[in-house]
């Protein structure tokens, strides 16, 4: 045996800290209620090995009905994915041209004043809050049934997604360049316009890209409410038990998301 | 007439009592370097000289207009007599090395940015900012993207783009700190050919004492917020240019714990250089 490793540890002035600390009051008040409502939401699903297993009968059943899908109807499925398309196209350039005053006036650094920046920053939150469905469901009272409503609520739901992911990366340029463009006496807008959004543009066309992808994705569920596009399609065949067209529908719209999100992560990739 | 002076000025942040009395007057033409220590308040001086803060007490004037009283659209006026340098270069790095010197003439025209965006900017105003890149020689890089530039070269262009602005008076904050010795040689060298082609007043602050002897005619001391040292370079003995850096120099020091360097009021003197 060595020496050194003989000697007792060698004695500190300040002991090091615990090993372990205990949790905070706040911490196990967090954890009990997660636990109470865990608990509760399994009651609550009644959860027994006889649903299950109902549910998985009907579900082979579906399929069986489903499969082979039933492409005879297929012109109206694919101008009824083409309305979705648009939608999602109008719906999200729109909402993106909105995006971007709201961004600037709920930033700390182009906001003209506190108060506008509450008001921008609430209206944004509001705007994200409230989902795209039941935004659908507004728009098709105040707009009746059909696309326009579906493209209302893109609208609204891409200002509460990219005006946010906007005004964040506003917020992070750094300072620096505005300054020295403020200090040769320059005006607010032109610094906004000159130094500000130039070092912004990347991260907000990969933010719009996004939008379109999540846009497509909301406008395929929109039709469920009645709010125009594909979803409606989809709706009334599985309310017809018409299992084997509504397999059909869902085939195509995963083929136009997947063939979507793929070339849009393929724009971002050269944008980036 | 581009002469700058300050007179009993004072600058607070909160409690914090940052500008301690000043006086200063710069004559038309000459060029003064401001030597002092971490958070002795150099970098505050620059920021109140074209209204970047605003001051408690105490008046800086350029010529005969008066910083610390104007605003608004007479502020915006005044500055564009005053060229600034940066440490940090301050360039917009996504856009490209002629778009920036662009920005230079921006307070000039009503316009804004829409009479000096690089593809819509009249022509004569283009070569006037190709002929500026060529003073700094930086002329080969106009269609570069700023980001690919090294130090050195963004301060060459920022250097051209304050010559488009065509300023009276230069305020360089540290211009070369960011550079290595040589780059920094040769930056101080430029500015100093153009402000001497153009005659024109320069306030420098500086960090090191061999460039502020090299090039300044007269060099000003700060320390804690005063100005303690004030002379013709010939006449500076480096017993006191070295007292600069010894005991007591930030304003945020509290004379009990003089050599504590715990913010206070929240601000630290590493807020003051960086602000």
């Amino acid at each position: 045996m060595s020496e050194t490793s003989s000697t007792p540890p060698t004695k500190h002035v300040s002991a090091p800290p615990p090993r372990m600390s205990s949790p905070s009051w706040f911490a196990w008040l967090i954890l009990l209620g997660f636990g109470f409502l865990l608990f509760q939401g399994v009651q609550t699903a009644e959860i027994s090995a006889e649903r299950l297993w109902r549910g998985m009968n009907n579900l082979v059943i579906f399929l069986a009905q489903a499969v082979p899908p039933d492409w005879s109807d297929l012109d109206v499925i694919a101008s009824a994915m083409l309305e979705t398309l648009y939608m999602a196209v109008v719906g999200v350039t729109a909402g993106i041209i909105l995006s971007l005053p709201f961004a600037l006036l709920a930033s700390r650094n182009t906001s003209p004043y506190p108060v506008v920046r509450v008001v921008a920053r609430f209206m944004i939150a509001t705007m994200r809050t409230i989902p795209d469905l039941i935004w659908a469901l507004i728009f098709v009272v105040a707009v009746g049934l059909g696309p326009l409503a579906g493209i209302l609520a893109i609208v609204l739901d891409t200002i509460g997604f990219a005006a946010r992911f906007f005004s964040e990366r506003i917020e992070e340029v750094r300072p620096g360049p505005s300054q020295a463009l403020t200090a040769s006496g320059a005006g607010r807008i032109s610094v906004i316009f000159g130094a500000i959004l130039p070092e912004t543009l990347a991260s907000m066309a990969a933010t719009s890209l996004y939008s379109v992808e999540k846009a497509i994705r909301s406008a395929v569920t929109l039709g469920l409410v009645g709010a125009g596009g594909i979803g409606v399609e989809l709706s009334t065949s599985m309310r017809l038990f018409q299992y084997d067209k509504a397999f059909a529908i869902i085939l195509i719209v995963l083929v136009a998301v997947i063939g979507f999100e793929q070339i849009s992560s393929a724009i971002r990739k050269r944008v980036i | 007439m581009s002469d700058l002076s300050v007179i009993g000025l004072h600058k607070y942040y909160g409690k914090l009592h940052v500008l301690r009395g000043l006086d200063l007057h710069i004559k038309s033409g000459e060029g003064v370097v401001l030597l002092g220590a971490n958070g002795c308040g150099k970098s505050t001086l620059m920021r109140c000289m074209n209204g970047l803060e605003t001051v408690q007490a105490g008046d800086i004037s350029i010529g005969d207009q008066v910083v610390t009283q104007t605003g608004g659209r007479a502020l915006r006026h005044l500055r564009r007599r005053v060229g600034v340098v940066f440490q940090q270069f301050n360039l917009v790095e996504n856009l490209s090395v002629l778009q920036n010197v662009l920005y230079g003439a921006m307070g000039r025209y009503p316009g804004g940015i829409l009479r000096v965006w690089a593809s819509i900017a009249p022509t004569e105003l283009r070569s006037k900012a190709m002929d500026c890149l060529e003073r700094v020689g930086m002329a080969d890089n106009a269609g570069s993207r700023c980001r690919e530039l090294s130090g050195g070269q963004q301060q060459r262009v920022a250097i051209a783009r304050m010559l488009m602005q065509e300023p009276d008076v230069i305020l360089a904050d540290e211009p070369v700190a960011s550079l290595d010795p040589k780059a920094g040689r040769e930056v101080m060298d430029l500015l100093w050919e153009v402000v001497r082609e153009r005659r024109l007043t320069v306030f420098c602050t500086l960090h090191q004492l061999e460039l502020a002897t090299a090039y300044a005619d007269r060099i000003v001391g700060m320390k804690a917020g005063e100005i303690v040292l004030d002379s013709k370079t010939e006449a500076a003995d480096s017993e006191h240019l070295a007292d600069l850096y010894r005991g007591n120099t930030r304003v945020d020091a509290q004379p009990a714990t003089a050599m504590d360097d715990t913010p206070k009021n929240g601000i630290t003197a590493h807020d003051l250089e960086a602000s």
